[in-house]
């Protein structure tokens, strides 16, 4: 049963993401992103991962994918008029790296996969909520504060960088 | 529970596909989600090794990449705003200022 589960999902995983890199239309590109993080978390499901699965689904297909369209309604981005006009030495060897990139990710993961140790059922139900809450708030703890301290410094940093003209102080009495 | 091989070669392919997307397209947009693919075969690798060792580090690793994620996205989209401001164009290959 898990393994059909797991075919299916790979296949649509692998048949968006294809999708998403091979279209034209760039919102179609994003679409096909939110299906390909929806199956991703449909894999974190099967792991027994059940928080990142939606917090998956929460940030990134919904926050993050949004933004994304925001950003390409705003822009009003034109469709590509060919995604293979020219260059063919660039993409020919944009696959070969993509193909030693494979093959290297595919040789170091040979060597591992027999050292798992072997680990009883009741550790395989690690990630619920609770079990993820107990260490983040306490042995993760600075680490998730830090966290905020990155998000505000970030929503910061990119109203500084899109904002259309930025404003001199000179007016202000400091 | 199916073995692990299995979830790192998905990763792997989502990996290189988000690779070789981010060599072949031109706009900035979909080059920058290839980027998000790719962060997110990785979170895949560290999700099922965490879970094949019981070990929870590697999903609380996870957690905080997505927020650190969150934060290159808004960062990254306000990037291309700009250059989108500069050029009227999202075309990297445009983007040649420092180029010789």
């Amino acid at each position: 049963m898990e393994i059909y589960l797991f075919v299916l999902l790979a296949v649509i995983a692998i048949a968006s993401a294809l999708g998403m890199v091979l279209n034209k239309s760039t919102v179609n590109s994003a679409l096909m992103l939110v299906i390909n993080l929806v199956t991703l978390s449909g894999i974190y499901l099967l792991l027994n991962a059940q928080f990142l699965a939606l917090i998956q689904i929460l940030v990134y297909a919904g926050a993050i994918m949004v933004l994304f369209l925001f950003v390409i309604m705003l822009l009003n981005v034109d469709d590509e008029q060919s995604l293979f006009s020219k260059f063919r030495l660039k993409y020919f060897l944009s696959f070969l790296l993509g193909s030693v990139i494979f093959a290297q990710i595919l040789y170091s993961i040979g060597g591992v996969t027999d050292m798992l140790p072997q680990i009883s059922s009741d550790m395989l139900e690690i990630g619920t909520v609770e079990a993820v809450g107990d260490v983040l708030y306490t042995d993760y703890l600075f680490t998730f504060e830090m966290t905020a301290i990155l998000l505000t410094a970030a929503v910061v940093g990119a109203l500084m960088v899109a904002q259309y003209q930025v404003k001199k102080d000179e007016d202000s009495e400091v | 529970m199916i073995g692990i091989d299995w979830y790192l070669a998905l990763s792997a392919i989502l990996f290189t596909i988000g690779a070789i997307g981010v060599l072949i397209r031109r706009n900035a947009i979909v080059v920058f989600m290839c980027v998000e693919m790719m962060l997110n075969a990785v979170n895949l690798t560290l999700i099922s090794f965490s879970a094949f060792h019981g070990d929870i580090a590697g999903q609380i690793l996870v957690f905080f990449s997505l927020s650190v994620a969150a934060a290159e996205a808004v960062v990254g989209l306000a990037i291309i705003i700009a250059i989108f401001r500069n050029n009227l164009s999202v075309d990297i290959t445009k983007v040649n200022l420092l180029r010789w």
